[in-house]
């Protein structure tokens, strides 16, 4: 009696898990492999999150033409990714950040040579809750809400234009390259440093959920954050001497949105760029479809002008 | 079972049938309390699953088990990648876990010395080893696997190692009591008639704690694939499109790619992170369900 109704219960279960194996054990009946290229071989990339993205979108756009390349992308972010890339246990490194002093020492001691190429522009977005009354910062401004030695609580303390609220901050951890180039980029303090009274998280979905749910509260993270949630938050203009500049596609490529805009790269091993025809054919397919690439993962494209940069910067790689 | 445990067990059964004399306002505030404790928990898990189920329901289809991650076309990506990936790493974590466990769990019952300091030293091991945090053992496989010479650490033999680490204590542990519950007089039966201690261990022992190894081991792998930390650690990537082929092939898990598109910016793409927590809920508890059955159709009374 009982052992029957058991095995009831037990039949659905099983039945799914060999629905989940059958439906996988599929075959290859891979999309085609006509007009493509015949390289193969292993492409292994790494690093930021924020270019993850983009670099996923190129293995999976050339995945269509060269079905034998196979590219595997992690996301252990910009520090992460050159710590790997430096013990030459990666092809490519994406980065949302030029690479470091330290970093450089460390892919000399390895004999690592790379080259650095701009993929796209992002332009780093500050965001406060809609309802606060605060439309533009200028860097002071910036400095006072995020410098190391900040201590304002209060939107009246960073100016008494400003509403009398409390502030919360909201950033992303210290492991991100956004966080790098919000410290070391945009405040410029010596110790490389933010304030650390702020909630931080890696995920930046976290940090939307938290300024768009908390009255007075500001953070910062990725112009694609902030255009797919742009109806729960606000994002701010930014002084840097000519006036107030908001984040968008078109200022950031004019370089008029100062100094929040960033460069996003990929370094490649150029050793491996030599001797591995996938990681050549992977690393050429990028660049040639860059635009298209910026666009899917929802970058802002390089100007004609950087994009010739990082054409010749490719070119450089093989002589 | 002790006197001390029955006696508390017939008194529990007492009180919470309301068939207790003991109408005392502390007994049924404690009682209260111990509803709401219950209660709580099966809430709390209950939410959760719905709150998932409801965000995934928009990609219960089959391109989520049979299309690779997509970030041209999120609407349709898939986690044939992560799930090909997570059986891949059962297969290999069992192969290394199980032989090494069942090993271990007879030596210590039937062949150690428990007199012995080094013996008691591991029992004492064991019980730590079980509590040690996922995290710990990816560093100790990402080591293993350097030290074997492999330059790309996010292989299946990597992410088996430190997930057969973790499951090992638990599989010990397991085929331990399943043994101990086999009954003395198999064995002096066995050994009387000739045999050696081997010969029985081999021939009696082992074949009667069967159904309770299997049920060990399947619970431990059913812990296994739902962990993503060791194998975060381990450095498998978050997206991989191609099918494993072998021990050394690079490889995605279903928990990695969850982890990894949960943090996306695409609204697409953390619904199918959504639905794809429903199907590594289905292959658990179609794990623990198996574990159940044969539990329940091989179990054996003395």
């Amino acid at each position: 009696m009982k052992s029957t109704s058991l095995r009831r219960a037990i039949v659905p279960g099983i039945a799914a898990l060999a629905l989940t194996l059958s439906a996988c054990g599929g075959g290859d009946a891979g999309s085609g492999s006509e007009g493509g290229s015949d390289v193969s071989g292993s492409v292994a990339v790494d690093g930021s999150s924020t270019v993850y993205p983009m670099s996923v979108a190129a293995s999976e756009l050339l995945s269509e033409g060269s079905p034998d390349v196979d590219v595997t992308v992690g996301e252990s972010g910009t520090g992460g990714g050159f710590e790997a890339f430096c013990a030459g246990k990666t092809d490519i490194s994406d980065a949302s950040r030029p690479i470091e002093d330290d970093e450089i020492a460390a892919c000399e001691a390895e004999g690592i040579e790379y080259t650095e190429l701009q993929v796209a522009t992002d332009a780093l977005t500050m965001v406060v809750h809609p309802d606060l009354d605060v439309d533009c910062l200028t860097v002071d401004q910036i400095i006072a809400l995020w410098g190391p030695d900040a201590t304002a609580t209060n939107w009246s303390e960073i100016d008494p234009s400003f509403p009398d609220e409390d502030i919360s901050l909201f950033g992303p951890g210290t492991d991100s390259g956004t966080y790098d180039y919000m410290a070391n980029d945009v405040i410029g303090a010596e110790s490389e440093t933010t304030r650390t009274d702020y909630e931080a998280s890696e995920d930046d979905n976290v940090l939307v959920q938290g300024v768009a749910g908390t009255e007075g509260a500001t953070g910062y993270f990725g112009y694609t954050y902030y255009e797919e949630n742009a109806d729960s938050l606000k994002a701010l203009s930014i002084d840097s001497g000519a006036g107030c500049i908001a984040p968008s596609a078109e200022t950031a490529q004019a370089g008029e949105y100062t100094p929040l805009a960033r460069p996003l790269f990929i370094y490649v091993n150029k050793a491996n760029y030599a001797d591995n025809a996938a990681v050549a054919a992977y690393v050429d397919f990028y660049i040639e479809n860059l635009a298209d690439i910026a666009e899917i993962g929802q970058f802002i494209p390089l100007s004609d002008d950087l994009y010739s940069e990082t054409q010749t910067a490719l070119e450089g790689i093989s002589s | 079972m002790s006197v001390a445990a029955t006696t508390a067990r017939d008194m529990t059964r007492v009180v919470s049938t309301g068939r207790s004399k003991d109408r005392g306002v502390g007994s049924l505030v404690f009682l209260g309390a111990l509803w709401f404790s219950l209660f709580f928990g099966v809430m709390v898990l209950l939410v959760l699953i719905i709150d998932v189920a409801i965000a995934g329901s928009p990609r219960f289809d089959s391109a989520l088990l049979t299309e690779y991650g997509s970030i041209v076309s999120p609407e349709t990506t898939g986690f044939r990648a992560g799930i090909l990936g997570s059986l891949w790493l059962m297969l290999f974590t069992a192969l290394l876990a199980v032989p090494l466990g069942i090993a271990a769990a007879l030596y210590l019952e039937e062949f150690a010395d428990g007199e012995r300091w080094w013996n008691r030293m591991i029992e004492v091991n064991l019980q730590n080893l079980a509590a040690v945090p996922a995290i710990v053992y990816g560093l100790l496989a990402v080591a293993v696997i350097s030290l074997m010479g492999f330059n790309r650490t996010g292989i299946v033999l990597g992410g088996a190692v430190a997930l057969a680490l973790l499951i090992l204590p638990v599989i010990i542990i397991t085929t331990r009591e399943a043994v101990r519950a086999v009954p003395q007089d198999i064995r002096q039966g066995s050994l009387a008639l000739g045999a050696t201690v081997w010969q029985t261990t081999w021939r009696q022992t082992l074949p009667s704690a069967i159904p309770g190894i299997a049920t060990g081991t399947i619970l431990g792998l059913s812990r296994a694939i739902g962990e993503a930390a060791p194998l975060i650690v381990v450095g498998l990537a978050g997206s991989v499109r191609f099918d494993p082929t072998g021990l050394f092939s690079e490889i995605t898990a279903l928990p990695m790619q969850i982890y990894s598109l949960t943090s996306q910016s695409r609204e697409e793409l953390q619904t199918a992170a959504s639905a794809a927590i429903i199907v590594l809920l289905i292959m658990i508890l179609g794990l623990n369900a198996l574990a159940i059955f044969i539990r329940n159709k091989f179990q054996k009374t003395w």
